[in-house]
């Protein structure tokens, strides 16, 4: 049903866990549609020196997790924002038809932490 | 490695004596029952002893079996032919909330189509309650259809109540027995049932062979039009072995039933008792007691039943889920939410069904694998963070989840 590059982060997924203190936290989904996560990152001169997540989800909403914090440590906020769900699919070799609502929240999980962060800067 | 099978309700594998008694009838004994010839007459006689076997593990005769190829078109059969038929008597269908979507889908089907349907709650263990059907018949209601034991949850409904309850109201009673028949003692008679789907996969028999029972002088019209096989109920060509596999499938259940059980519920009880004790925060599903013999089903909170399945299967055993996710219309298992589960816990839905071939060493196996799989994905859950850090405020949030937003 997976790729091997799906099962690959399901397996052993990078950045698992919480920032404390972190710069921004971002959340989407609910128990109800089935996936929930939650986004930290910590920046540091306009980058993105950590990102962690914990997954509430399938398999897919773990890889996606894993990839798209994969994908963000590292790049500037404006880069990081520029993550697409389609990017972090395609990274992952693919998804199922029936997941791909999964790659979505991924990203828009990222995107909302890094708001976060510069909602509070702003303030 | 060996793997571990406990997903006897999606497949069983066939037994050994049903293969051979099927095989002659795919090149050997190739003839068709409605064939007057010789090769016709054999096909006519196999086709007539199956039909006899099914029906004695039903108490039931044998001209009250019509064979079909699976308990969705068991069922369908039954609800449309039932509600074609008694159109003109009445309008008002009842079915239970937890009926498999073969029933469920029908039955709202028929709602758009001039009927009203009423569909009955069940409690916490997943029972309709006879009382509640009684209360919910009305003075046009024409049939009732509510299963005689749920696939998803293990419960066994108190159908021969609902049953006494329908004949004394003059309502055509069907019951969905796909998950009972053959796998526990099943007595038409004894049930007050007019109707009743049967599947083979249940008991060991081939897939695509399924029956409906129908009582005699009940009418139902048939759904597939063409010749007049199957008592003028279900036209085309009798798919024979597998009519013959279920017919000795049906034998060998009536005459092992007891012993199969008592293995079935010895392995059942100790993954009852034991997980639990194993992976804290786990919830059976479910009646306690009154539960098919190889059923075992938990919801396990802070976690989601595809990664559990997915762990699982890396370490050699198969199992269900009945989460969102794992559905392939990434809905949680009707079943669960209509017994009152909230969503989170549904999406920890696990769900093993033990057939013949499972032994203790199975269990062990699933009892060493399960810990540590549900450690690591609670690891990763926000849910579980949250529950860790603030547990009046987790519960109180799940309270107030009940609707997807994304």
């Amino acid at each position: 049903m997976y790729s091997e590059k799906v099962m690959d982060h399901f397996r052993n997924p990078r950045n698992v866990g919480e920032i404390e203190n972190a710069d921004g936290i971002g959340e989407v989904g609910n128990p109800v549609c089935g996936d929930m996560m939650t986004f930290y990152v910590k920046v540091e001169d306009g980058r993105l020196k950590d990102v962690k997540f914990k997954t509430f989800g399938c398999g897919a909403a773990i890889a996606v997790s894993s990839m798209v914090s994969e994908m963000a440590i590292g790049k500037t906020v404006e880069e990081a924002l520029q993550i697409t769900n389609a990017m972090v699919a395609g990274e992952l070799g693919g998804l199922p038809p029936n997941k791909l609502h999964c790659s979505n929240l991924g990203a828009d999980a990222l995107h909302r932490a890094i708001e976060d962060y510069q909602r509070k800067k702003e303030k | 490695m060996k793997r571990v099978y406990f997903d006897h309700a999606a497949a069983t594998p066939v037994d050994s004596r049903v293969r051979e008694a099927m095989l002659p009838f795919f090149s050997e004994r190739f003839g068709n029952p409605q064939s007057i010839y010789s090769e016709g007459a054999q096909a006519k006689e196999a086709l007539d002893l199956s039909r006899g076997q099914v029906a004695q593990l039903l108490n039931a005769e044998p001209e009250e079996i019509t064979f079909t190829a699976s308990g969705s078109e068991s069922n369908n059969l039954a609800l449309k032919g039932i509600a074609s038929a008694r159109r003109d008597k009445g309008r008002h269908i009842v079915v239970s909330a937890i009926e498999h979507v073969s029933v469920l889908n029908t039955a709202r089907t028929l709602g758009r189509n001039g009927f009203a349907v009423t569909e009955v709650g069940v409690d916490r263990l997943g029972l309709v309650d006879p009382a509640a059907v009684k209360a919910a018949i009305r003075k046009d209601t024409i049939l009732v259809s509510v299963m005689a034991a749920s696939i998803e949850v293990g419960t066994m409904q108190p159908a021969a109540e609902i049953g006494r309850v329908c004949r004394e109201a003059g309502v055509v009673f069907h019951s969905d027995a796909a998950a009972a028949a053959g796998a526990v003692p099943i007595d038409v008679r004894a049930m007050n049932v007019d109707c009743l789907t049967l599947v083979a996969q249940a008991f060991g028999g081939p897939k695509g062979a399924a029956a409906l029972f129908v009582r005699k002088g009940l009418r139902l019209p048939s759904q597939i039009e063409g010749g007049n096989q199957e008592n003028n109920r279900r036209a085309g060509s009798e798919d024979l072995p597998a009519i013959v596999g279920m017919g000795k499938a049906a034998e060998l259940a009536r005459a092992e039933m007891a012993a199969r059980n008592a293995a079935l519920a010895v392995l059942r009880d100790r993954l009852i008792r034991e997980l639990p004790v194993r992976v804290p925060h786990v919830h059976l599903t479910g009646h306690p007691e009154q539960r098919l013999p190889g059923h075992v089903s938990f919801c396990i909170e802070f976690v989601e039943g595809e990664g559990m399945l997915l762990f699982l299967d890396d370490a050699g055993i198969s199992v269900a889920s009945g989460s969102a996710c794992t559905s392939k219309a990434l809905k949680a298992s009707h079943v669960l939410l209509a017994m009152g589960l909230p969503h989170s816990l549904a999406q920890g839905s696990l769900m093993l069904t033990l057939g013949p071939e499972n032994t203790d060493e199975d269990v062990n196996r699933l009892l060493a694998a399960l810990p540590g799989i549900v450690e690591r994905l609670r690891a990763m859950s926000p849910l579980y963070a949250q529950f860790k850090k603030d547990p009046a405020a987790y519960q109180a949030r799940l309270i107030q989840e009940k609707e997807c937003h994304v």
